[in-house]
């Protein structure tokens, strides 16, 4: 469905008014810049250059970091999740998790532990925000990861719910190593690529970097505000 | 809350800043610590860091030249996405809309994330007004919302000028709260309050850090993660933003934002950064099902063409107020307005008039701290003293013991024999004022000064005698 638009004419012609010409509404060219520092951090760096900037900066943002090939990472997250005090877990509908074993991590040996285990379902409705506010961990997957920031970048879409990543208490995101990427720059030409293949952009696209904080009283940094409280990366070696 | 804060005038404000302690010494540190930081992910860690500024500037800059298309193409691809856009050239046409949004969800219950412009139309009265209950989520605004409304000093640390006691106490009489004043333990409350309005919230209203013409998109930074909470969890979503906070496409979002975090905190980039687009996708169970944005001009639109225009270059990082000698002395609150500090000195009088404001683009060293380390480029300082010039030959009202001296100096200088009379008196008329060869309590106009500092005393030789001894091969020549 089409939006509406309102008092537009009379807005935009006080404006080209002021700037002493007429409307522009045809399309103008993309200027060049004559400044692009962006495209030069960290641009011949290795994907294992990258790995080692990310591992490095996790320290500076309150985040644990794991590395681990395919066949280990069943045992790596059921650990993290038991450091978090187990309780329930809400995960993506995604099939990733199934291609990569987690099937009997995630239903089989956690639901005999009491481990309640739930996992997006755009049909339930509501019931999804429900389950994301009680549970205690939510699982992820980052779409794009940038090493120099160390954020990692999800997209949402029915399967994919914003709240998975906000609301519960503690937060893990798997990281396939081949989305490491330098910086925030290489995910926006990417984000743009997606938009100018498809003409389509995810409803909500979050760059998160570690848990939430607040540094509003006194300047002190307080770790675990609104968001999750702790956050975790467990980078997968895909490549 | 509207732009104007308080009701006194600009040097009883001043008066209560030089003379709160805390606040003082809070502001020095805090300007220290941001600095510091800023420095560090800044000039020391990005080699290039001037092709930065040249990159914002000129990003900036063509952003303003071509905004009525870029606010059009903006406008086209949120609509296409469903979402609706009202275009408001007053704070009073902005407030009309949202009030008609509110009461046709019949909505009680608001959730807010951080956002100036909402301050700067008095949203939150309006609201308030409409019987509706309003919650700021920035940890920082939720602690001065509680304190009956305190106004923000600082326009990334909304509560600089109170202390954890101080809190503990608002949390004390305001929430029942019963611990310590540990920031952890404050946090924890507020998490706990907090979390419920955003439960059940009916309606999220946000500010825009950036708008992306290209795609109808815009982001929202913070470090808490409130927005996303606002963003996602009441089934309608208002975004307020002013008409210049936008950029062409994705490319130069990500540059801005990477600007503004290592500006603002020094930080590579703050916990989030959300991009949305529209209102939820069909089948998505989270985010809104309705989406508005206003786009504000509310006298933004007078300062294009002319020559402040490049103060709308500004992306509110607030490094130059963290840099700034006067902030540091008067703090937030003397500018008597939602912005201060060196942005606030140049953007509030051109918002809210000389008549309020007049005195602002005095409350300046004109040092240039301001313009160094902008990272978009505005010549803060020379627009300060552009105001004045404004302000002295256009408007005809420069300050009364400006103007006292100007005529005094005026009539001195235009006989020699009275500017003879005058320099010779002054040493001895300032004498009762003066030790050694300052003066510490100095009458008159001088007074203001002295009761802060001191003023050097007038030598007791001339220059004109200095210069004519000076050719007799006098001893000090």
């Amino acid at each position: 469905m089409i939006g509406t638009i309102h008092n537009r004419d009379k807005f935009l012609n006080q404006i080209a008014s002021q700037l002493n010409r007429p409307r522009i509404s045809a399309p103008i060219e993309r200027p060049t810049w004559k400044y692009q520092p962006q495209y030069e951090i960290y641009k011949d760096a290795s994907q294992d250059e990258l790995l080692e900037i990310l591992k490095e900066h996790c320290k500076k943002i309150h985040t644990k970091i794991f590395t681990t090939d395919l066949a280990e990472l069943s045992g790596v997250v059921n650990d993290v999740v038991a450091e978090y005090g187990g309780g329930s877990v809400v995960t993506w509908k995604d099939e990733r998790f199934s291609k990569w074993g987690l099937d009997s991590l995630m239903k089989e040996k956690w639901p005999s532990e009491n481990i309640d285990v739930f996992e997006w379902d755009y049909t339930l409705g509501e019931e999804n925000v429900r389950q994301a506010e009680k549970a205690n961990v939510g699982i992820t997957i980052s779409e794009i990861t940038l090493a120099e920031s160390g954020t990692v970048v999800l997209f949402s879409d029915k399967n994919k719910g914003r709240t998975v990543s906000f609301l519960p208490a503690a937060s893990i995101m798997l990281i396939p190593k081949s989305t490491l990427v330098p910086r925030m720059t290489q995910a926006a030409v990417k984000m743009r690529e997606i938009h100018q293949k498809t003409g389509h952009v995810a409803s909500c696209i979050n760059f998160i970097t570690g848990p939430s904080n607040s540094a509003d009283i006194e300047l002190n940094l307080v770790v675990g505000v609104h968001g999750p409280i702790k956050a975790t990366y467990i980078v997968i070696n895909d490549l | 809350m509207a732009m104007k804060i308080g009701t006194e005038q600009f040097k009883e404000r001043v008066e209560n800043g030089i003379h709160d302690d805390f606040m003082r010494g809070a502001v020095a540190s805090a300007q220290d610590g941001m600095s510091q930081k800023r420095r560090a992910a800044t000039t020391e860690e990005l080699g290039n860091w001037e092709d930065w500024r040249n990159h914002g500037e000129e990003i900036r800059q063509h952003v303003l030249e071509y905004l009525d298309y870029y606010l059009e193409q903006l406008s086209e691809n949120v609509a296409k996405r469903g979402g609706n856009v009202f275009f408001a050239q007053t704070k009073e046409e902005a407030n009309e809309y949202i009030r008609s949004v509110v009461q046709k969800k019949n909505a009680k219950k608001i959730v807010k994330s951080k956002s100036m412009v909402t301050e700067e139309i008095s949203l939150n009265a309006m609201l308030e007004e409409e019987g509706c209950d309003v919650v700021e989520t920035d940890l920082g605004e939720y602690i001065l919302q509680l304190d009956d409304h305190d106004p923000p000093s600082h326009i990334v640390a909304p509560a600089l000028h109170k202390n954890r006691e101080q809190i503990r106490d608002v949390f004390e009489k305001k929430l029942g709260y019963t611990k310590s004043s540990n920031p952890e333990e404050l946090c924890y409350q507020a998490r706990v309050t907090l979390r419920e309005k955003f439960l059940e919230a009916d309606v999220g209203i946000t500010g825009c850090n950036f708008a992306v013409a290209e795609t109808g998109s815009f982001c929202l930074v913070t470090n808490e993660g409130n927005a996303d909470l606002v963003t996602a969890l009441p089934k309608t979503q208002i975004t307020v933003m002013g008409m210049e906070r936008l950029v062409p496409t994705f490319e130069e979002m990500e540059v801005l934002v990477s600007m503004l975090t290592r500006n603002a905190v020094g930080q590579k980039l703050t916990s989030y950064i959300t991009v949305l687009t529209g209102p939820r996708e069909e089948l998505d169970v989270d985010g809104p099902e309705e989406f508005h944005l206003v786009i504000v001009d509310n006298g933004r639109s007078n300062i294009l063409g002319g020559e402040f225009q490049s103060v709308l270059q500004c992306i509110r990082c607030a490094a130059c107020i963290n840099v700034c000698p006067v902030y540091r002395h008067i703090g937030g609150h003397s500018y008597g307005s939602i912005y201060p500090g060196p942005i606030g000195a140049v953007l509030t009088p051109l918002l809210g008039g000389y008549d309020d404001y007049k005195e602002l683009p005095y409350a300046s060293t004109l040092c240039g701290a301001c313009t160094e380390v902008c990272p978009v480029k505005i010549p803060l300082h020379n627009l300060l003293h552009k105001h004045r010039e404004v302000i002295v030959e256009k408007e005809g009202r420069a300050p009364v013991s400006e103007k006292l001296l100007m005529k005094a100096f005026g009539l001195g200088a235009s006989s020699p024999a009275l500017y003879k009379l005058g320099s010779k008196i002054a040493p001895a008329a300032l004498n009762p004022f003066t030790s050694g060869d300052k003066i510490s309590k100095g009458p008159g106009p001088l007074k203001a000064w002295t009761e802060i500092r001191e003023f050097p005393a007038p030598n007791k030789e001339r220059f004109r005698d200095w210069f004519k001894n000076r050719d007799k091969g006098d001893k000090n020549s």
